[in-house]
């Protein structure tokens, strides 16, 4: 992380896109050589990358414990599977409400907004002020017309980690035949994710937050749980989703999974010890500093807190002018940062929500990284307090 | 030394930070996002848009800065947007951009200088600022076609202590070249003219949309009160337009008056749109306040020329009494007061109407 590939400096916003790993790297030059042709054609060519298209949905399927390969639809990333979802889901059912969580990413919220143009209505789950949402939250709102629940596996700000088996339970036991989708697009490189372990219909990966290639993804789904296609065209991914098949991405995307399976003790305790030494520092040298989420579950490699009296855009300039660089709430296109409708949710005034930045290390975060980053950061912090 | 630069994506402030990058500052570009549709979509015509922020984007790219959006909107709309629509509604026809630099572009970008490390702030308007014996002043542009000497009337000394413009040294045939030389995507990038929220490019399709009652029909009257004709909206008229009035009189007439509330547009001949002098509030001054009996020129419109006028102080309300009549500037407009070349201060246009106000 203290920089090898980022131009100096140090890169901690991960969540947003980590840094792809080696072998991801590795497989995807292969692929774009060896398997460059459409995997729907009927030439040996074509065998070649369909061969490799269907391996790398077998290996998917089994890291994520669906039953049958077809079970993998790959996308073009995560907001693509969160909206095919949600929409996939809700179209076929014959049901009329659509719930989601208060801290769901825009791929999920705006994607069920979409829906009450079609006569949907969208429920929100709430939040607790410790980042959760309970099982109790999606109780209050889901009902036996529900067709679809969607609550993500980790929050892509401050990284709480949901109660998804739980909620799982109530939504069976409330609204039976909806169907659970999760956007576990941030909770993969960091926590054990599979929809046989959550026990939900529907899960979304995307590849660039865990060490693969972007604009790669893949939404997950259970054995019976019908998806109508949101993009036409020629039949692929068994007709739920069109479109030429990005063989070389996808095939990096899977490499990239088995490493994090591979490595999930080691990012647990190396990035995770990284990151606590980052906020036991930082928390030692900026008085006054919140560590959002601390008491929850929560991913190991996030770090979400509030400096007091400070603009996050302003510190996050601070922050890129000295070389370290980080996030506040989410992007719009233009760049410009945004309040967080998450820390709304969570019951922080918008001052506070103003003062709010995301640190997140990624894979290949080393020994002392942590405390140096924290020490990068808390000068800029000291600078910034007087002005 | 560290230059923040204010990038609205056009040619000028492309060259301002190329400028000041030579003059061996380190440069930070920004790109206030002043204004959104209400359906969270960029405006992608006219000022401050998302094509305007992406060549901003660029040009930092390429000059090797870095460069960010700040996020004005909800200041923007509060200070500019909203005033901006019910002004209308009141009589008076206000200069957004003027507003915008007033209370959002200059105090918000100076603040900003302070936060972001920065020790002065740039924009690529085309004024100079000059400093002599420790007093400093605002100067028309070398290149007096290009002159924005107008629009930043409310410098105060701490300001203009801040603030760099260096293309106003430079014509705007140069500043191009300049851009062409750079190989700089904007050189050849025609001038804004918009208003930057008004995505249509023309306010009166703003006020349609933002103001109630401006598109319904009204009378036309002239000046004795007689009803001469019909219109469609008060939104379509502006103080002194001859043309498009729907009323054949068989002589010219013009606009002498617009009453939003009362639907009502008043015309005339040219001698009824002719006045004395104009009663000024807000005011503002680069240095010293002007005092009652100074002979100035004053412009009521930016691209009006200077025309004389005496100053007669009324507690917060200025007087300018022109030397010979002029025709009356639309309310909620901007007179700026001019020594020469030099900025003194400025101003809203509050009415010309003499008898409205007590004068001694």
């Amino acid at each position: 992380m203290a920089d090898r590939a980022h131009g100096g400096g140090f890169y901690l916003d991960h969540a947003a896109t980590t840094t792809m790993r080696p072998e991801a790297i590795e497989a995807v030059t292969a692929a774009w050589t060896s398997s460059f042709g459409n995997a729907s054609g009927t030439h040996a060519v074509a065998r070649r990358a369909k061969n490799a298209l269907e391996d790398a949905r077998e290996r998917a399927a089994a890291l994520l414990g669906t039953e049958r390969p077809h079970d993998i639809v790959f996308t073009s990333g995560g907001t693509e599977s969160d909206n095919l979802a949600v929409s996939g889901a809700a179209g076929s059912s014959g049901r009329r409400r659509i719930v989601v969580s208060a801290i769901e990413h825009k791929a999920v919220g705006s994607a069920a907004r979409a829906l009450e143009r079609h006569g949907y209505t969208v429920s929100e789950a709430g939040c607790g002020s410790d980042g959760i949402v309970t099982p109790e939250h999606v109780e209050a709102v889901v009902d036996p017309d529900t067709a679809v629940v969607s609550v993500m596996a980790a929050n892509n700000e401050i990284g709480t980690l949901q109660p998804i088996t739980e909620i799982v339970a109530v939504v069976r036991e409330r609204a039976p035949g909806a169907v659970f989708h999760t956007d576990a697009v941030q909770a993969f490189v960091g926590s054990p994710t599979s929809l046989a372990s959550m026990g939900a219909d529907l899960l979304s990966l995307s590849a660039h937050k865990f060490g693969g290639p972007a604009g790669v993804g893949l939404l997950a789904t259970a054995p019976g749980v019908r998806i109508d296609p949101i993009v036409h065209g020629g039949g692929q991914e068994a007709g739920r989703r069109a479109g030429t098949s990005n063989v070389a991405g996808i095939v990096g995307m899977v490499v990239a999974m088995e490493a994090v399976e591979r490595e999930r003790v080691r990012f647990e305790l190396v990035v995770g010890a990284e990151r606590d030494a980052f906020e036991v520092t930082l928390g030692r040298l900026v008085p006054g500093l919140v560590v959002n989420g601390a008491g929850s579950p929560r991913m190991p490699h996030f770090s979400h807190v509030r400096f007091p009296a400070l603009r996050a855009e302003t510190i996050l300039i601070r922050l890129d002018q000295a070389g370290v660089f980080a996030a506040a709430g989410s992007a719009c296109q233009s760049g410009a940062v945004e309040p967080s409708h998450v820390l709304t949710a969570m019951g922080m005034t918008s001052d506070e929500a103003a003062g709010c930045v995301r640190f997140s290390f990624g894979w290949d975060a080393a020994p002392g990284d942590g405390e140096r980053a924290a020490l990068a950061v808390a000068e800029v912090i000291d600078r910034l307090g007087s002005v | 030394m560290r230059a923040l630069v204010a990038m609205s994506g056009g040619v000028d402030s492309s060259v301002a930070a190329a400028l000041m990058l030579d003059a061996g500052y380190d440069v930070v570009g920004v790109t206030l996002k002043q204004w959104e549709g209400a359906d969270g979509q960029m405006p992608v015509a006219g000022c401050c848009t998302l094509s305007d922020a992406e060549d901003a984007r660029r040009v930092a790219a390429q000059l090797g800065i870095s460069y960010y959006v700040l996020d004005y909107v909800d200041e923007f709309t509060e200070a500019v947007v909203e005033p901006f629509a019910r002004d209308y509604l009141d009589g008076l026809t206000p200069n957004p951009c003027i507003e915008c630099n007033r209370k959002v572009r200059f105090r918000a970008l100076l603040d900003r200088t302070d936060e972001l490390g920065c020790d002065v702030l740039v924009t690529g308007h085309h004024a100079r600022i000059e400093e002599h014996e420790g007093i400093r002043r605002l100067r028309m542009a070398v290149d007096g076609t290009k002159d924005q000497s107008y629009v930043l009337h409310m410098l105060d000394q701490r300001a203009l202590a801040r603030v760099r413009l260096p293309v106003g040294e430079m014509t705007k045939g140069d500043v191009r070249q300049r851009a062409k030389d750079l190989g700089l995507r904007t050189a050849s990038k025609p001038d804004s003219q918009d208003i930057c929220f008004v995505t249509s490019g023309d306010y009166r399709d703003f006020l349609r949309g933002h103001v109630d009652g401006v598109s319904d029909p009204g009378d036309v009257v002239d000046t004795e009160g007689n009803v001469v004709g019909r219109h469609e909206g008060t939104a379509s008229f502006t103080i002194g337009q001859r043309k498009g009035l729907g009323v054949a009189l068989g002589h010219a007439r013009y606009v002498v008056d617009i009453e939003p509330r009362q639907q009502r547009i008043t015309i005339g001949r040219y001698e009824d749109l002719l006045t004395e002098g104009c009663v000024v509030g807000e005011m503002a001054f680069t240095h010293e306040p002007l005092a009652d009996g100074d002979v100035v020129a004053v412009k009521v419109r930016y691209r009006g020329d200077p025309v004389p006028a005496v100053v007669i102080r009324d507690d917060d309300r200025w007087v300018f009494r022109f030397s010979e009549r002029q025709p009356r500037p639309a309310p909620g407009q901007t007179l700026v007061a001019y020594d020469g070349e030099y900025v003194l201060g400025g101003g809203t246009i509050l009415t010309d109407r003499f008898s409205d106000m007590a004068v001694r």
